[in-house]
């Protein structure tokens, strides 16, 4: 019978069917980092609990640990270097592999996972952390968990999982001009809400998916669990094949053609059924940015806040009250034009070196407008070393960008420093929620051509004009 | 892991859409590599008035009585979208909440409230909305039962719906297992696989 994707990595990875629709999975991999990673470790130690597998296991610092150049053990967060040093020990202990500070590895863990070959299609990966999706890009199955199930991912291998719905979401046409995957899955969102990915798998196709390069189709998985959903996950072909050769964990000789046979079987059979179709065309897609609290509070950056009173459901009105209250905007206002305080590029939407490329290409030859906080943050090390070779860390500088060591940074305090009370921030990042990047700091989604054209101009900003 | 079975309870109506787990620990409240010590935090940003005080803003709900002993949240639909924190489970649990009841919730989220005895029941969203209704004519006295063995919700007005739960997880609930305990029982099938797979997928072995 014909076969999603999905269904042929659950029924290749089903150890055993539990018999009420879940099964216990079987788990490739684990990734891990120092905030809820570390409560994962210590939690096997107090029950003296072993990592069954511990070379399959991987662990990078990347929400504690601050992002200033010259940084050590020591960070902002209230009792942060416990959990730096807490981790370290209970990673060395469990003698699982840890890409630590100094280390030029070290990084976002889902730039990192990639980066190093650890995800590769077909593998089922786990991660105390929810944006495990943006490594279904690869074709691997890969999704978010908390930390108990962590340890027990760890210590026996398998997870126990209720099998999702499944869901195909089709993006077909071809994008606009300064028209990017974030712009993609926030339309996404906006279109179907925050919860129409609920209780489902969701494989992202089309031809303008085909298209898309390596690093575009992160961003795109990235944002599944805004969406609501268990996970994305993006057929592997040549453009993934490509990505994945000669990384450091990913299979050579012998085994990269025994893999690559098998993962050419893994895309979705014709034929092979959805419990939901989604279809949309991406000539309707401009450069997207948000409005309000929830990433499907968001419009293409040439529409207006919008008016609650036009909104029929109760719950959907009260929310658009509150978010307008909190963001402190006026139904009716034109999206271009509002006024930013801050400019973010980084986390692990929108960090890779497409990324900084992308947005250095609109900032060369000009600077951040006055009294606009402006911060550039690499999803990795080796991200950062390779925009250095190439000179964009001086494109970012020349502007008046910071340009810090790699970290989640302020796409949620990590490292304990924030963007400012009720500061507006237009942010490269994935959630707009209330308090996220500071107290009461007012954050707007875009990606990062339309961070660097809003932060050259002081607000919010359509980065086609400024382009052409 | 307590154990739960029967409960009635005071319930406290949090009707907004799309609570995150942001909003129900912030990251500043997670202070150490601890599930402990969360309580105090849980919905620091809409309970405390400045960011970072103690000082209870005295509108939000859960800082009003009787709605303070409430043992059952009333939400929204997607409940604890957003990060995968289970800080916030253990807030929640911390502070006395044993069951949540909203249309939906947020996959990860689910998943963690079963693994720290809070019961996640999935309803209708007219019926979520009637119960919030019913319960603040009288938060004391119209309280909410739950019976886990039966899988239903009675409302004050006596009313009673079924709710789905895999039985696993109603297990689990209820007989407070240990999840990794239950799980290696099946120990020779998951090293059956591995032996196996080892041959099939050579490549997965680093």
């Amino acid at each position: 019978m014909a076969q999603t994707i999905i269904e042929k990595l659950w029924n290749e990875h089903s150890v055993a069917d539990l018999g009420d629709g879940s099964h216990l999975i079987y788990i490739d991999r684990v990734f891990f980092h120092e905030r809820t990673g570390s409560i994962a470790l210590k939690g096997l130690e107090a029950t003296g609990r072993k990592v069954r597998n511990p070379e399959q296991v991987f662990g990078c610092m990347d929400h504690i640990v601050d992002t200033i150049p010259g940084r050590t053990d020591e960070t902002m967060v209230p009792g942060g270097s416990a959990f730096i040093t807490e981790t370290r020990a209970a990673a060395h202990a469990a003698g699982v592999n840890l890409f630590d500070l100094g280390d030029d590895r070290q990084g976002i863990v889902h730039v990192v996972s990639p980066e190093q070959g650890i995800a590769v299609p077909g593998v089922t990966l786990v991660c105390p952390d929810s944006h495990t999706c943006t490594q279904g890009a690869v074709g691997a199955l890969a999704w978010g968990i908390g930390s108990t199930e962590c340890e027990h991912a760890m210590a026996t291998k398998t997870l126990v999982i209720k099998k999702p719905k499944l869901m195909r979401v089709t993006f077909n046409g071809a994008l606009g001009f300064g028209v990017t995957a974030k712009d993609m899955i926030l339309h996404l969102i906006g279109q179907h809400t925050a919860s129409g990915g609920v209780g489902y798998a969701i494989e992202f196709a089309g031809d303008a998916v085909q298209k898309l390069p390596m690093e575009a189709r992160f961003t795109l998985c990235n944002m599944a669990v805004e969406f609501g959903a268990w996970t994305g996950i993006i057929a592997p072909d040549q453009v993934t094949y490509d990505y994945v050769k000669g990384r450091p964990f990913a299979p050579d000789g012998d085994h990269w053609n025994q893999a690559l046979a098998h993962w050419q079987t893994l895309p979705t059979d014709k034929g092979a059924k959805f419990d939901k179709e989604i279809i949309i065309d991406c000539g309707d897609i401009a450069p997207q940015v948000t409005w309000g609290n929830s990433p499907q509070h968001e419009s293409g950056i040439d529409g207006f806040v919008p008016d609650p009173a036009n909104e029929e459901d109760a719950n959907r009105k009260k929310s658009i009250e509150r978010a307008l209250e909190y963001m402190d905007l006026k139904p009716g206002t034109p999206l271009e034009g509002i006024p930013i305080d801050s400019a973010f590029i980084g986390s692990c939407t929108n960090s890779r070196i497409s990324d900084l490329r992308a947005a250095a290409a609109v900032l060369k030859g000009h600077k951040v407008a006055e009294g606009v906080n402006a911060i550039c943050v690499p999803g990795s090390g080796l991200v950062k070393k390779a925009a250095e070779a190439e000179g964009l860390d001086k494109i970012f500088l020349e502007a008046g960008f910071e340009w810090r060591e790699p970290g989640c940074s302020m796409c949620f305090f990590a490292g304990g420093e924030n963007l400012g009370l009720e500061k507006r921030a237009v942010s490269s990042t994935n959630r707009n929620f209330e308090n996220r990047q500071g107290p009461r700091t007012r954050t707007h989604l875009a990606s990062p051509t339309t961070v660097a054209a809003s932060a050259i101009k002081g607000h919010l900003t359509d980065v086609r004009k400024l382009s052409q | 892991m307590e154990k739960f079975t029967q409960l009635k309870a005071i319930a406290a109506p949090l009707l907004r859409i799309n609570i995150d787990t942001d909003a129900i620990i912030p990251s500043r409240e997670m202070k150490r590599v601890s599930k402990e010590g969360l309580g105090e935090g849980m919905f620091a940003g809409w309970r405390y008035i400045e960011p970072g005080s103690r000082n209870e803003n005295p509108e939000f709900i859960l800082n009003q009585d009787p709605y303070r002993q409430a043992k059952i949240l009333l939400s929204g639909s997607n409940f604890g979208c957003g990060s995968s924190r289970e800080h916030a489970v253990w807030a929640l649990a911390e502070w006395g909440i044993k069951a949540i009841i909203t249309p939906s919730f947020g996959a990860i989220f689910y998943g963690n409230c079963v693994r720290n005895g809070i019961l996640p029941i999935v309803l209708p969203d007219e019926r979520v909305k009637q119960l919030a209704v019913l319960v603040e004519i009288d938060p004391n006295n119209h309280q909410i039962e739950i019976d886990l063995e039966q899988c239903t919700v009675t409302g004050p007005d006596k009313k009673t719906d079924e709710f789905d739960i895999a039985p696993a997880d109603r297990e689990m609930l209820m007989e407070g297992l240990d999840a990794i305990a239950v799980t290696m029982k099946r120990d020779d099938e998951i090293l059956a696989f591995q032996a196996r797979d080892r041959i099939k997928r050579p490549w997965i072995y680093l």
